[in-house]
């Protein structure tokens, strides 16, 4: 299938990104979801705000599926990303992957959310009852 | 050019057109908004560039209409 790519300033629906990926070949799905914590580097933290070059990071994205797809023969992936403010407990990324057994499944989940964070355009600004900063690293 | 996060809020604008000679190329298009925004050195030296959506090395030359972007480090947290 081709992937389900969502950059969007709305919450993310976990159990819509599920149903897109949901196959009757489908013996395994990993569900990975980044969330907001109240502390980060020692700060607490109030929200989170997120900003993006949209049309790159959907390129991007879609290269890394694509990876994954060729290694793991991960057919059935959906991404999903939120932007602008983002509080506590809210998700700020979602990845479903859904293959004929688990081992690929979870391998290929790892593979594009660390592989994301390194090279998607999509910033995050930390807002702690300090100030705020937009995050290296 | 198109700003975004700590590049937009200084220079305080999402997007503006950069005219510069023939054979420019990225690294020299960097000099040159050192010069007219000073304080973006610190970020632009730690950035990388993007041209039409795609990843290119400092040395790529700039073509009319492309769309030119530095991209600051990204903040992807611990794994």
């Amino acid at each position: 299938m081709e992937p389900v790519i969502q950059i969007t300033r709305e919450p993310l629906n976990r159990e819509a990104l599920v149903a897109a990926v949901a196959a009757p070949e489908v013996g395994g799905m990993v569900i990975f979801e980044g969330v907001v914590r109240n502390q980060a580097r020692g700060k607490q933290i109030r929200y989170l705000e997120y900003d993006a070059y949209p049309e790159m990071a959907e390129q991007q994205i879609r290269l890394i599926v694509e990876e994954a797809r060729k290694r793991w023969g991960a057919e059935r992936v959906a991404v999903a990303h939120r932007l602008g403010r983002v509080e506590i407990g809210e998700a700020s990324v979602i990845i479903v992957v859904a293959t004929p057994h688990r081992a690929e499944a979870f391998e290929a989940c790892r593979y594009i959310i660390d592989t994301l964070k390194t090279t998607v355009p999509i910033w995050k600004k930390e807002v702690s009852l300090d100030g705020e900063a937009w995050v290296e690293g | 050019m198109r700003y975004f996060a700590g590049l937009r809020e200084v220079v305080g604008q999402d997007a503006e057109l950069l005219t510069v000679p023939e054979g420019t190329t990225v690294a020299a298009a960097r000099t040159l908004l050192i010069t007219r925004y000073p304080r973006l050195q610190p970020i632009l030296e730690r950035s990388l560039c993007a041209v039409n959506r795609e990843y290119v090395p400092a040395d790529r030359t700039l073509q009319e209409n492309d769309e030119l972007v530095f991209i600051p480090p990204l903040g992807g947290g611990a794994a």
